[in-house]
């Protein structure tokens, strides 16, 4: 018996890990992102521990170099950089997965549909997802953040949270962010329902959401679970580049985009408020983009058989 | 051939009346109305006075209505007044437009330049150190934020070295000559640049790696022929379709950053007249500046589509279409 433990076969979930080990750059990125996700938890813990309050303004100590109260010095109103980046950084991340992941409900819901219905509707489909594709995305999304949320008959109490900024950007990040999981989800179900195992569930009498849901929706997993890793870089991106406009997150909430707001007027005084959260932004979206070329890798072995081919 | 023009044209002329009306409906739920602003700035208008001022522009009228009016004066070419730049819309325009085609053009002939033949030199040694350095550089690039970019290039040229200005135009600092006026190009062009290049790396390097596994090419080297031939004779216009339709595809993004870079850089382009018209409340021209982004990235489209059939013979106007 102590022999079969020994000789045993790798289990699906333990070749999976084997592959994406190694994928070098991955892990490290793994890891990176850990601890990144760990310390912006923390914050409100590192707050105590150095003994500084982030929302403490102090005039008489504006752009102090770094000391061991302030590790990272203070921004143009006195406050702690490190523990405003922090913050900062519960903000993005936040708005990074929970928009992706909600693009992602989109995407796969539009992809799914289009593609098992085929014909006149998914040729629509298609046709409106291409065009929101080639649209100039940016310059929409500064109106669509324009627009006020009053006269769309929102209720008051919600307006009046101080927690809309976010709310609205996670809402228009995942309005245009659906698109690349659409396409590759209805790629993906057109030739998945020709299946055998969907024709058999068929004749079973099985129903088109039955079908969608438990035949084709599972089979899609990995090439949903890549694509929307691969998306949460962009949206972090996009969601960098709004609040840095002024027309994302709103201060004195802070993100890491809207950290940059200012720092270019500051730039002469003091260069590091422009350098940290730009860094910051920069490392989480390589990261991201690393640990989904690590998964690519790893759920589709094909794709690596083929590379290491290419090898010789 | 002109047949699939005329149909594409078509589609792509009512894909932008789609979009007048989609921006139309955003710019009307921005906040306060022309009405409001006279109101601000002039302290002396009673209520009467401004349901009387609404009731002459039309402001009191339902949406679709004022958006009629709106479409009827656009097609006789009547785009309306800036508020901010106090003349017609389309004089607004027309320097900013030239402005952004300059950085656009430039940058994307540039970036061009780099990706293709530095993907086209990764393709074909695949997982070598070199490949390894370009992939990594190619991630780097598109994981940057652009405005981040945009900042360092201005804390390193002008900040540290103080080789070139921050921002602007050589018009609005005053002055002239050609060197003069392309030191104020030179960081915005670097930065849209660098934010294309990583992408379009990627794209050619794995076009090209999939097109070298193809059974002709393995005809083609058994053929003798030299790897240059080989991959620039054979491959090349092969593993060039998937490329041109990404840049394509990738015009609106292109825009977007142009965007970034002009706010960044304060050059006053397209992006950054759309991003001052909607800050400051210039309904007419946000809605002009908007549709003639569209538009552009529209044309850009249907010149893909062009090259695209131009480049694969296999592919029929009439097929494009269906």
């Amino acid at each position: 018996m102590s022999n079969r433990a020994t000789l045993a076969f790798e289990t699906p979930a333990r070749a999976l890990l084997d592959r994406f080990m190694r994928h070098r750059l991955a892990v490290a990125s793994a890891i990176v992102l850990f601890v990144l996700v760990v310390l912006s938890l923390l914050a409100p813990l590192i707050e105590t521990l150095l003994g500084v309050d982030a929302e403490a303004v102090d005039l008489f100590l504006r752009y102090a170099p770094s000391s061991s109260a302030h590790p990272l010095g203070t921004d143009e109103l006195g406050r702690d950089v490190l523990v405003r980046l922090l913050y900062g950084g519960r903000v993005s991340l936040f708005v990074g997965l929970t928009a992706t992941i909600a693009a992602a409900i989109i995407g796969t819901a539009v992809g799914l549909g289009a593609g098992y219905a085929g014909g006149r509707i998914d040729a629509m489909i298609m046709r409106v997802t291409d065009g929101v594709i080639a649209l100039p995305v940016l310059p929409l999304l500064i109106v669509l953040a324009a627009v006020d949320l009053g006269k769309l008959g929102l209720s008051a109490s919600l307006l009046g949270s101080e927690n809309i900024s976010l709310y609205r950007i996670i809402a228009i990040v995942a309005l245009v962010g659906w698109t690349t999981v659409a396409r590759l989800v209805r790629a993906s179900t057109l030739s998945l329902k020709t299946r055998p195992y969907v024709l058999a569930a068929r004749a079973q009498g099985a129903g088109a959401r039955r079908i969608m849901l438990r035949h084709i929706l599972p089979n899609l997993a990995s090439p949903i679970i890549v694509a929307t890793t691969l998306s949460v870089g962009n949206v972090i991106l996009l969601e960098s580049v709004l609040s840095f406009l002024g027309l994302g997150i709103q201060p004195p909430l802070p993100s890491w985009g809207n950290l940059l707001t200012g720092a270019q007027e500051t730039i002469w005084e003091s260069p590091g408020l422009a350098f940290y959260p730009g860094l910051l932004i920069f490392v989480t979206v390589i990261s991201f983009n690393f640990v989904g070329d690590g998964l690519q890798d790893a759920l589709d072995p094909r794709a690596r058989d083929r590379r290491a081919a290419d090898r010789h | 051939m002109s047949a699939f023009l005329i149909r594409r044209t078509v589609h792509s002329l009512i894909v932008l009346f789609v979009m007048s009306i989609v921006i139309y409906g955003l710019i009307g739920l921005m906040p306060g109305d022309p009405i409001d602003l006279m109101i601000s700035a002039d302290p002396k208008i009673t209520s009467e006075d401004a349901a009387r001022l609404r009731a002459i522009y039309g402001l009191d009228q339902p949406l679709w209505s004022r958006y009629a009016n709106w479409l009827g004066a656009a097609l006789t070419g009547d785009f309306g007044y800036s508020r901010l730049y106090a003349q017609p819309v389309w004089q607004a325009i027309w320097p900013a437009l030239s402005n952004t085609l300059i950085l656009l053009i430039t940058s994307l002939a540039l970036a061009l330049a780099i990706a293709l033949p530095a993907g086209i030199f990764a393709a074909t040694r695949p997982y070598s150190l070199a490949d390894y350095g370009i992939n990594l550089a190619a991630f780097a690039g598109i994981s940057m934020p652009p405005f981040w970019l945009g900042i360092l290039l201005i804390l390193v040229f002008a900040v540290t070295m103080g080789w070139l200005p921050a921002g602007g135009t050589a018009d609005s600092a005053g002055v002239t000559g050609l060197w003069e006026r392309l030191q104020y190009l030179i960081l915005p062009v670097t930065s849209l640049t660098l934010a294309g290049v990583g992408g379009h790396t990627r794209y050619m390097r794995a076009s090209m790696i999939e097109t070298l596994r193809q059974d002709y090419i393995r005809t083609a080297r058994a053929k003798g022929l030299s790897e240059s031939r080989v991959v620039l004779g054979h491959a090349l216009r092969n593993a060039m379709i998937p490329v041109v339709t990404v840049i394509a595809l990738d015009l609106g993004v292109l825009f977007s950053g142009a965007l970034i870079t002009e706010t960044v850089f304060a050059y006053p382009g397209m992006g950054k007249l759309i991003y001052d018209a909607v800050m400051g409340n210039d309904y007419n021209l946000a809605l002009v500046g908007l549709l003639l982004a569209t538009a552009l990235t529209l044309i850009g489209n249907l010149l893909a589509d062009v090259t695209y059939a131009g480049l694969d013979p296999r592919i029929s106007y009439e097929e494009l279409d269906a």
